[in-house]
Formats: C-alpha cells, structure tokens, sequence
C-alpha cells in the first residue's frame, strides 16, 4: 500500500537516493518541477516506469495536490 | 491524480512507493526552490522584503511607529513568537493614538499571499485592487515579508 510523505521526509528521501515522480503533462513539468523530479505523465506510467524507474530504489510520486 | 499513479506503480511490481500529497502546490506555497522554465521569472517570495519591521499584539503602538520609521518604513507585520501573521499596520493604523496595544489598532488577519506567485500576477492584481503592499506567507501562515506596489511594478 503507498504510503504517504510529508515535503521534509521527501527532501530526506531524495536525498537519500528516492526517486521522485512528477505525473502531471509534460508542459506543468517543463514550467515548474522540484529539483531531482523527471517527468512521467500518468497517462505514460504503464509505458514509461518498467524503464525508466528502478524497483529497487523507492519511488515518490506527486502532482499538483491531492487531486 | 499521484494517489492512482502510486498505486499503478505498485501495480506494476514497485515495491516502495511513496505519495506526495501536498504536492507541488505545498511545495512552492512554502517557498521552496523548482527548476523550469518559471523558476528563473520573478515571485513574490524573492522580491518580498523580508527586513520589514514586525511586532507583537501586546506592543505599545507609539514604540512600533518609531521603531518602524527609524528603520524607513511605513508599515509593520504583527507577527507571534513562530512568525505566524496575525495583523498589518500600515501607515493609517501607524498614526492612531501611541498609547494604544497593537492588538487594538491592526488591521486583522489581512489577505495574504504565497511566495510562489509570479510578480507579473501580483502587480495585476494590486493594482486592480489598489494595494500598496501585501503580506507574503508559506502556508503555514509564516511571513516571508512584505511585498509593496513598486517591488512587482515596471
């Protein structure tokens, strides 16, 4: 079950090698993205994440809010 | 939209997965830095003053306003011990009977904003609204400083 990660444990995390998500479209990446973020649109995660994210490291994701 | 991500991804044999809620809005509504193509634009956090006077509900208002126009300012942020906004004097409020707290003579729980918008919104916005200045915050209510008309105009 995904858990979820408040911005200081996010910044610990990435820190200590998480790999951090952005799903919103590419063109909200591109404007505006935290630092370490890449960018896989929801509508691409089926395509994109066997290959382009490690299973063995975490994996945070996040968009705009919870919506 | 990130809780079904999180789940595919589970789905999809990630073991750890993790959700940010807050998200990018949380992100940057505490000031926290983004890359981009905005990232280089001007925001309210970078141009806000963060050096404007602050004070506490239970000052004397006649200390504040000499505090304040010693430093060259017209305004003053009430603030608590956590730096949470409580109330705005500006220079009407300054002028009001020097004996009085400040609780009595602020103007309460003014508009804030966060530090994330961009200066080119915040000086539509003022001047359609004729604001001088206004308070940037995080979300936590925290101030980041005070952003006046001529620091997002030209």
């Amino acid at each position: 079950m995904p858990r979820e990660v408040d911005r200081n444990e996010l910044r610990r995390m990435v820190e200590a090698g998480a790999q951090l998500v952005e799903v919103l479209p590419e063109e909200e990446y591109a404007e505006d993205h935290l630092p370490k973020a890449v960018s896989i649109p929801l509508g691409r995660l089926d395509d994109e994440a066997p290959t382009a994210l490690d299973r063995n490291r975490p994996v945070i994701v996040y968009c705009w809010d919870i919506a | 939209m990130s809780p079904r991500a999180a789940w595919r991804l589970e789905s999809l044999g990630f073991g750890e997965v993790y959700e940010y809620r807050g998200g990018k809005l949380d992100w940057m509504a505490a000031g926290l830095p983004t890359e981009g193509t905005n990232a280089k634009r001007p925001r309210a956090g970078g141009l806000a003053r963060a050096d404007v006077p602050t004070c506490r509900l239970d000052e004397r208002l006649g200390d504040v306003r000499n505090r304040a126009r010693e430093q060259g300012w017209d305004a003053a942020v009430v603030i608590n011990s956590e730096r949470v906004v409580f109330g705005l004097l500006r220079a009407k409020e300054l002028d009001l009977e020097a004996d009085q707290q400040v609780s009595q003579a602020m103007r309460p729980a003014p508009s804030t904003f966060r530090p994330y918008v961009l200066a080119e919104e915040m000086a539509a916005y003022m001047r359609d609204h004729e604001r001088v200045s206004v308070v940037i915050t995080t979300s936590d209510g925290r101030l980041v400083g005070l952003l006046r008309q001529e620091d997002v105009s030209g």
